[in-house]
């Protein structure tokens, strides 16, 4: 039974008096106060994660040259960019990498570089010219300014809950978990645990699609579960799932969005990635949320798995919280392993901060999820199937 | 005392025992932190020196008149903090625990423990890291 609504909230915040606080700052106000008189109190809890999310892109419209010509393969600075669209529609993946400098540069970089306002060299050719689009190819430049639209759609973001990384073999590992040492040379965990959207939320009550964020220092959207999407992984006794489960597809104006959270990544010997700094609010509808959100690193677990072993069933290490993993250190046989943060967590802080202070100021207004996540979708894998059988 | 420092040898020194004489002549307790050696080419060695100060001046000084560049190590390394984006990916690698996060979670890097052994370099997905020599 809901103690506030939606509105109810909005209307405290058009007002400056809503009473809005971190979820770093939720958990001694409950500890304190407990759930029933926290939810009565507290009206929004802001959320905060930046760390690499490797499905990310944008689109953006260029607008027609003269003569016509279609936009049908095309580079930005070197990298390969998406054409198979409308005439002078591309999108530009994260993780496509430069033709000139390998993974020093990609389309996680290029999207960086055009937040920052640079100006970046469009390369296309139009190998089949048209009546319609008889240009064969052009070069030019573009920027902020110049272009119609530029949005970023992020097909996967926000994972709730990470699996951490470690590796048992005698070889160094280079990996989208960053690079591990030998024989358990340390342990990498990408998630800003007791701040991350989705683990304040875990059965997405108020987070759905279309709910306002804060996107890369900008204004975005819930646009659909992320791919992946996979609800029904294990849960512990506070509902929080034992590894990657719910993820979110995320939409917003890149124009008014700012670097410092939208950073172009290289992870050595794996390639690129687009650190992306994502905020959500979450409603305090009742002493649930109130509960939900005043979860902390010791309840929220992970498994450590072993990336040495290359299949997508790598062997499970050990069960840990994330107050082991922030120590510095966690225990694997005997011996202690030191631990490495991949998500910032203190960007995730700020961005929660940042968030906060929109909401009091009245600037931000909290949406009511148009349609809820599905919770009992299921990650299915590929299988290989030979070319008789299909 | 003790100095740590980056020593460069010209190609046509890189071959004599000179790290031998620091020892043996000078008297000094000396640690190899890192030597980069290829041939033909300049050899690069990363040197802990210890010893009374007078006797590790004239251990630098017999260096460098044999034409070994010498660099504090300290100067050697840069770490970008505007563009760092704090992620920590650095302080697991770290071998010497020169890169740690405080209880704010913000990075210190104290220069004193680095070897200047790059990994952090390869490692930083935001490429801050540069090691200079």
């Amino acid at each position: 039974m809901s103690i506030k609504t939606f509105d109810e909230i909005n209307e405290k915040i058009k007002k400056g008096k809503a009473v809005v606080v971190t979820a770093e700052e939720m958990i001694d106000i409950v500890k304190e106060k407990g759930t029933k008189k926290a939810s009565q109190e507290i009206d929004v809890v802001t959320t905060g994660t930046f760390g690499p999310m490797c499905s990310s892109g944008a689109f953006f419209n260029f607008g027609h040259s003269e003569p016509p010509t279609k936009i049908a393969k095309a580079w930005i600075n070197d990298v390969p960019v998406f054409g198979g669209l409308a005439a002078v529609d591309v999108y530009v993946g994260a993780t496509e990498r430069s033709e000139t400098k390998g993974i020093e540069y990609g389309g996680a970089h290029i999207i960086e570089d055009f937040v920052r306002g640079k100006s970046l060299r469009l390369k296309a050719i139009s190998p089949w010219p048209t009546d319609c689009y008889p240009g064969k190819e052009l070069e030019t430049f573009f920027n902020k300014e110049t272009v119609n639209e530029a949005y970023l759609f992020n097909p996967r973001n926000a994972y709730q809950n990470y699996a951490a990384a470690t590796n048992s073999s005698p070889k160094t590992l280079y990996t989208y978990m960053g690079v591990l040492l030998p024989k358990f040379g340390n342990v990498t965990y990408c998630t800003s645990s007791q701040l991350s959207p989705l683990l304040n939320d875990p059965y997405y009550r108020t987070i759905g699609i279309g709910t306002r964020i804060f996107l890369g220092g900008g204004i975005g959207y819930v646009a659909w579960q992320g791919t992946q999407h996979n609800p029904v992984k294990d849960r512990n006794k506070k509902g929080i799932p034992l590894g990657p489960s719910g993820t979110l597809a995320l939409i917003g104006d890149l124009k008014k969005m700012n670097h410092r959270f939208l950073r172009g990544s290289v992870f050595e010997g794996y390639g690129i990635s687009l650190f992306v700094g994502v905020g959500i609010p979450i409603p305090i509808l009742d002493e649930e949320m109130a509960k939900f959100t005043s979860i902390s690193d010791k309840e929220i677990e992970t498994v450590i798995l072993d990336y040495s072993v290359p299949s997508r069933n790598r062997p499970v290490i050990k069960r840990v919280n994330y107050q082991e993993l922030r120590s510095g250190s966690v225990e694997i046989e005997g011996e202690k392993v030191p631990t490495g943060s991949i998500t910032s967590y203190l960007r995730s802080k700020e961005i929660a901060q940042i968030l906060k202070e929109w909401i009091k100021k009245g600037k931000f207004l909290l949406t009511e999820p148009l349609e809820p996540l599905p919770l009992d979708t299921v990650f299915k894998p590929l299988e290989i199937i030979k070319g008789e059988e299909a | 005392m003790k100095k740590k420092v980056v020593l460069t040898f010209p190609p046509k020194i890189v071959t004599q025992p000179i790290t031998y004489h620091l020892v043996k002549d000078f008297d000094l307790i000396i640690n190899i932190l890192r030597a980069q050696v290829e041939e033909g080419e300049t050899g690069r060695l990363v040197l802990e020196v210890e010893g009374p100060k007078e006797q590790v001046e004239k251990g630098l000084k017999y260096l460098e008149e044999r034409g070994v560049g010498i660099q504090a190590v300290a100067r050697d390394i840069n770490l970008n903090e505007e563009e760092c984006i704090v992620c920590g990916v650095c302080v697991s690698v770290c071998p010497t625990h020169a890169l740690s996060l405080n209880k704010k979670w913000e990075l210190l890097f104290d220069k004193e423990k680095c070897i200047l052994c790059e990994v952090c370099v390869k490692a930083c997905p935001a490429r801050v890291i540069e090691v200079a020599f």
